[in-house]
């Protein structure tokens, strides 16, 4: 993924992030931060640890516990010309302030023709015993609203390279940072400034037998699996979406007609998931050149539970994947 | 307040503009009640009709800098900063020369350029949008102020105290109001709170609020006056709340028989215009003769608004697909 030879020593995905904030704070005086407990505290899982005494309260500002408030203020910030960066302290909250995203946020530019250029930063996703408040992955509510970009990393190089392009895009954009990854995975990074741009999906494992398209947390497991699989001589292609909306639909066709069979891996819950919507479009678009269902691997539809045996029974699983390879295999 | 602090407080010139705009409000929106009911109007048609002075008296105490984050009923903001009855009446007639280039109905109208956030639906959702600019304003040492508001009903929701809050404890310069015309579509006072005036609910937020008759356009004015100096001096947010009684259905579909009619007849007394006239009159500013030319004048000017709007385009369709996204990767 590293594609310099300047690279620096190993970061965290969550170290990473804590960069892409601190050097677009330093390379744009408009680019500010708010949410609860950012400041003094230095945010729930420290991403802005030292950012306060460094960039002083009026450019990291401690809200009330309000989220619909201070997501409505960061788009009226954005608006007058600002960058606001809010955070939620758990994706689980952003739906306390659906409304001002969906309705506000995402509709102003095409009702009226005024940009909205702003981020909110979402902690998402389960495996850390979190429960039904604290594990969620609430993409799918906002793949549906238009007027939203929807991103979600996988390395510490996306992490950064997605956030860095998500504030200087001119568009609201939800950015889903996966919590389990945060200091679990480590790479080298370039010294240098770099963007991942929006839009863009990466495909992080080469393969000729099947597509497993994915995205957050679920590359790991995925890669993982398609380690496993090598064993039994199934080769599997792992596509990493890294953007939700604009959905790189060119980067998935070519996958799928590459290898001719599918599987579609989520961590958020199956019905009406991305899983659904890429399922759809490649009935639609790619219908000809299939040679086996379309398979989905996702939770079951319930909330995230919180004991670790139940939580583990609704997390998709290696061993899943594997299955429904060598089902898809047999075609 | 007596007629000569009125006189020592507010310029002869101003007053008549006021009143220039009050009429304009009236005749706009008369003529697009009118549309509506020959059915050249598609959609909901919301008036200030008898609560004009609002409108009129808090836009014309604000600065051209200053940003105005309106609620529904708010015609004559709009047409004081700027837009004019050509745009508004094509934004009606869903003609590409409205402001929205038919994206957008009625009232759903907005302008960066003239300061002006588009009304959202969702009573209450500027007010956090409008703090936002302030908060703005004060990152950036700016001296401008933003005026945002909503009706009892928008009151009720969340980010009315979530914005209201907010706005406080970073003193932001915003001035909230409040149009409380005693009805939220048919649900009256009685039912949407339990205290009886909304401005109670400014001290919860350590904020200085404010009763005001709202069919006063004198008195609004001087009022959002003293609240946009306050803001302006890094002092905080106020809060108005502007007294008034909406005389129309909730949109011109609804007769309002829910409505007492002698309540009705009562506010009728009440009426903006007639007390702007009685106003001018005895501080010798206008009589009859002028207010005649006035209404004549704004008239003609709503009858080329009509004009303008009903000889525009209508889109063709497929370019309801544009602006869904901005564009570039820095549009500022």
């Amino acid at each position: 993924m590293v594609t310099t030879a300047q690279a620096t020593e190993e970061v965290s995905y969550l170290e990473a992030i804590s960069q892409a904030l601190d050097e677009e704070m330093a390379r744009d005086e408009r680019v500010f931060l708010m949410g609860e407990d950012i400041g003094t505290y230095g945010g729930a899982f420290k991403i802005t640890e030292g950012f306060l005494q460094k960039y002083g309260e009026w450019r990291v500002l401690d809200t009330p516990l309000a989220e619909s408030g201070f997501v409505g203020a960061a788009i009226g910030a954005a608006m007058m010309g600002l960058r606001p960066v809010v955070e939620m302290q758990f994706a689980d909250f952003i739906s306390c302030a659906f409304d001002q995203i969906t309705e506000v946020a995402a509709k102003n530019h095409y009702r009226w023709g005024a940009a909205v250029p702003m981020v909110i930063r979402a902690p998402f996703g389960g495996g850390v015993h979190g429960g039904p408040f604290h594990s969620e992955c609430p993409e799918g509510w906002f793949f549906h609203s238009p007027g939203l970009k929807l991103v979600a990393p996988s390395t510490p190089y996306d992490a950064k390279g997605l956030l860095k392009a998500a504030i200087r895009d001119p568009n609201p954009v939800i950015y889903f940072e996966h919590k389990f990854l945060y200091r679990r995975i480590k790479s080298a990074l370039p010294k240098e400034d770099f963007i991942v741009p929006l839009g863009k999906a990466d495909v992080k494992r080469v393969g000729n037998d099947i597509s497993l398209i994915t995205y957050g947390a679920m590359v790991h497991l995925a890669l993982e699996a398609a380690q496993a699989l090598t064993k039994e001589g199934i080769d599997l292609e792992v596509v990493d979406l890294r953007t939700l909306i604009p959905l790189d639909k060119e980067t998935i066709y070519s996958s799928v007609r590459k290898t001719s069979k599918v599987i579609l891996l989520h961590e958020d819950n199956k019905t009406g998931g991305i899983g659904a919507e890429i399922a759809a479009l490649l009935a639609e678009d790619c219908f000809d050149c299939l040679d086996g269902p379309i398979v989905r691997v996702a939770p079951p539809d319930t909330p995230v539970p919180f004991s670790p045996p139940l939580e583990e029974f609704f997390l998709p699983k290696a061993s899943d994947i594997v299955s429904a390879a060598r089902k898809l295999a047999a075609y | 307040m007596d007629v000569a602090d009125i006189a020592k407080e507010i310029k002869r010139d101003d007053l008549l503009q006021m009143y220039h705009y009050l009429r304009l409000t009236r005749a706009l929106e008369e003529r697009v009640t009118a549309l509506y009911r020959q059915g050249r109007i598609v959609g909901g048609v919301y008036t200030s009709h008898g609560m004009e002075a609002i409108a009129v008296g808090y836009a014309s105490a604000l600065e051209r800098d200053d940003v105005i984050a309106p609620y529904h009923r708010d015609m004559g903001a709009f047409l004081i900063r700027g837009f004019t009855t050509g745009e508004i009446l094509a934004q009606y007639l869903g003609r590409r020369t409205g402001p929205t280039k038919g994206k957008d109905g009625n009232v759903h109208m907005g302008d960066l350029r003239r300061g002006v956030f588009g009304f959202v639906s969702h009573l209450a959702d500027n007010l956090p949008v409008a703090t936002g600019a302030a908060l703005a304003f004060k990152i950036r040492g700016e001296s401008r102020v933003v005026f945002t508001g909503t009706g009892d009903g928008g009151s009720s929701r969340g980010d009315f105290h979530e914005a209201m809050n907010f706005a406080a404890v970073r003193k932001l310069p915003v001035v909230f109001f409040c149009n409380n015309n005693q009805y939220a579509y048919s649900t009256p006072l009685r039912l949407q709170m339990a205290i009886p005036n909304v401005v109670d609910r400014a001290k919860a937020y350590g904020m200085p609020g404010e009763i005001v008759d709202g069919n006063d356009v004198a008195a609004v004015y001087l009022a959002a006056k003293r609240a946009i100096a306050i803001a302006r001096e890094g002092e905080g947010p106020t809060f108005l709340e502007f007294k008034t009684m909406r005389m129309h259905g909730h949109s011109e579909h609804d007769p309002a028989k829910y409505v007492p009619r002698e309540l009705l007849e009562d506010w009728k007394q009440k009426d903006p215009i007639l007390k702007a006239e009685r106003l001018l009159g005895e501080l010798g500013y206008g009589e009859e003769s002028y207010f005649q030319r006035v209404a004549e004048q704004v008239k003609s000017e709503v009858e080329a608004g009509v004009e303008f709007a009903e000889q525009s385009p209508l889109p063709e369709g497929p370019e309801m697909l544009e602006g869904v996204f901005a564009d570039g990767a820095d549009s500022y």
